[in-house]
């Protein structure tokens, strides 16, 4: 029998022939709801102010990339969830105390100069959201430092204490975080308020702690990331190397009494160590695509974050240590590229 | 190339504008951006590098185009050099004694104005092919332009990190921390390149303020 053939199935095209249903959108979509879990701990932490601060900087995000295209005559994309993933992340890293002011700024510096104007999505030389985030602390430093303690704002009995400050934070029950009482005080002030060891590890997995609004709950943050990693669409290779590398070097470097003495546990589970590793080094534009390169990355940011934390000025380094590795990424990528095979040496 | 054939007419006014905006320093040509970054934060310092340069920019020019047949092109650019540094001196001397308390403030950049390539390339590309009186216009234009870059820099780096103006409190408040240090800086100098880019393409067709296509 003689198959019947179109004509079009004759017609020889260039490469790529095989079109993966995975777009720019699904991923960045893919990614907004992973990091649901994360938002939801903060909500429950700190309130539904947490709410407020987030969509003002994913308002203010979307408005950026709009008015940044707009300006420039080139096509609109807020729909593709890009500007919408970084002013999340950004929300995710601010403290729920903020005036309404810094989102809105701190996300058009985000997205509206460090992506757009260095060229759009996949473009960008540093991660959107950690410069933002870089932006609003070195201009308004005590208002991005002045954290709150965690209370169970979302308590069923006492539902009013979700709705109170929204719009301004009142409340002047401050607290540092586990990082910046270790800067200031030392490693027995941060196990003071516990009777063993593990309570604290306990607490800093489940989230009960001050810091930013996201980055508290490492558990919600690995099931976003553990969700991430069987879609396929972050390797393991930047959050392990990352994560093992800053705890072998505060095991290491982090002790009072020698080497060898720090507390790696600690330093693994606390700041916004988790959320950075697996949500903002592992950003497809601004690291090595190369998986030996990968795991330079980690090992670079994970030596600057301890580095940063033990020896610098700041309590935590993971923002500055990623965006200073994503200066490396297109270095790292053009020495670790794979040998073409037959290509002769020199050329 | 030295005793180049000197044009019948220049139009002074666009020599001048020339300066200012097609061949502008910081904007347009991007070089001297250490100073830019350095001094802008706040009015006053950029106000008084900006005049200083004007001085300078406008008495190399001069004496550039007066010895331009004496000079060996063989050894011109050590000769330039002595030229710059010397009247660099004169208005590091000057600004020293008359203005003692920016003078501290400003630190060493008065004095770097001696590496300023833009100073060194008007002499080298205008001023010794010259005359000495569109030479004057060339060093005036140039000065002209870097002064309004530092100015126009400063003002929103001091309005927006100090809250004030030449000195002179305006706002309460600090509202963005960040102009004051380099970053802040750049990314004026940056987000003001781009703007006068957009102005030249929106209402020049790229071909700069002054008009001119070609020197």
């Amino acid at each position: 029998m003689e198959i019947k053939r179109k004509e079009s199935d004759f017609i020889v095209t260039v490469s790529p022939h095989v079109r993966s249903v995975e777009t720019v959108p699904r991923i960045m979509w893919t990614v907004v709801v992973s990091l649901l879990p994360a938002l939801l701990c903060g909500v429950y932490f700190f309130g539904l102010r947490v709410i407020f601060v987030t969509a003002l900087c994913i308002v203010g995000a979307l408005f950026s990339e709009w008015f940044v295209e707009k300006l420039a005559g080139k096509p609109i994309t807020i729909g593709d969830g890009s500007a919408f993933l970084s002013g999340l992340l950004l929300g995710l890293t601010m403290p729920v105390t903020v005036p309404f002011y810094i989102p809105l700024i701190s996300s058009f510096i985000a997205v509206g100069i460090t992506k757009q104007i260095f060229g759009g999505i996949g473009y960008n030389i540093f991660n959107p959201a950690l410069i933002g985030r870089a932006f609003a602390l070195i201009t308004w430093p005590r208002a991005m430092t002045s954290w709150v303690e965690p209370s169970k704002m979302f308590d069923l009995n006492n539902i009013g204490a979700a709705f109170s400050n929204i719009g301004m934070w009142l409340d002047g029950k401050t607290s540092a975080t586990p990082l910046g009482i270790l800067k200031l005080e030392g490693i027995a002030k941060v196990f003071e308020p516990y009777a063993a060891k593990a309570d604290l590890y306990m607490n800093l997995l489940i989230g009960q702690r001050a810091g930013s609004i996201g980055e508290t709950s490492v558990i919600a943050i690995l099931i976003g990331a553990l969700f991430l990693m069987l879609r396929r669409y972050i390797s393991w290779h930047i959050p392990v190397s990352y994560l093992a590398t800053v705890g072998l070097f505060s095991w290491i470097l982090g002790g009072k009494e020698g080497l060898f003495t720090g507390d790696a546990l600690l330093h693994v589970l606390s700041g916004g160590l988790m959320l950075g590793a697996f949500f903002m080094a592992t950003d497809y534009v601004t690291s090595p695509s190369v998986k030996k390169g990968r795991l330079v990355f980690g090992f670079g940011c994970g030596i600057l974050t301890v580095l940063i934390r033990l020896k610098a000025g700041y309590p935590e380094g993971v923002m500055f240590a990623i965006l200073i590795m994503n200066c490396f990424a297109p270095l790292i990528d053009r020495n670790l590229k794979q040998k073409v095979f037959g290509l002769r040496k020199g050329k | 190339m030295l005793h180049h054939e000197e044009p019948e007419k220049i139009n002074y006014l666009k020599t001048v504008l020339v300066g200012i905006f097609k061949d502008n320093t910081i904007f347009r040509l991007a070089i001297s951006l250490c100073p830019a970054i350095a001094v802008t934060n706040s009015m006053k310092t950029a106000l008084m590098m900006g005049i200083a340069v004007v001085f300078v920019q406008i008495m190399v020019n001069i004496t550039v185009s007066a010895l331009r047949y004496v000079i060996n092109p063989k050894v011109r650019i050590p000769v330039y050099m002595l030229i710059i540094s010397g009247w660099v001196t004169v208005i590091d001397l000057l600004t020293a004694a008359f203005f003692t308390q920016i003078y501290k403030q400003m630190g060493l950049y008065i004095q770097l104005i001696v590496a300023f390539a833009s100073i060194l390339a008007r002499a080298e590309f205008f001023a010794s092919k010259n005359r000495m009186v569109p030479s004057f216009f060339d060093g005036l234009g140039m000065g002209l332009g870097f002064l309004l870059a530092l100015t126009v820099i400063s003002f929103f780096r001091e309005l927006l990190g100090k809250g004030s103006l030449i000195g002179l409190q305006l706002i309460n408040a600090k509202p963005l921390l960040i102009m004051l240090l380099p970053a802040g800086g750049f990314l004026t100098t940056g987000l003001l390149m781009g703007f006068f880019n957009w102005i030249d393409m929106r209402f020049y067709g790229g071909k700069g303020a002054g008009g001119a296509t070609d020197q």
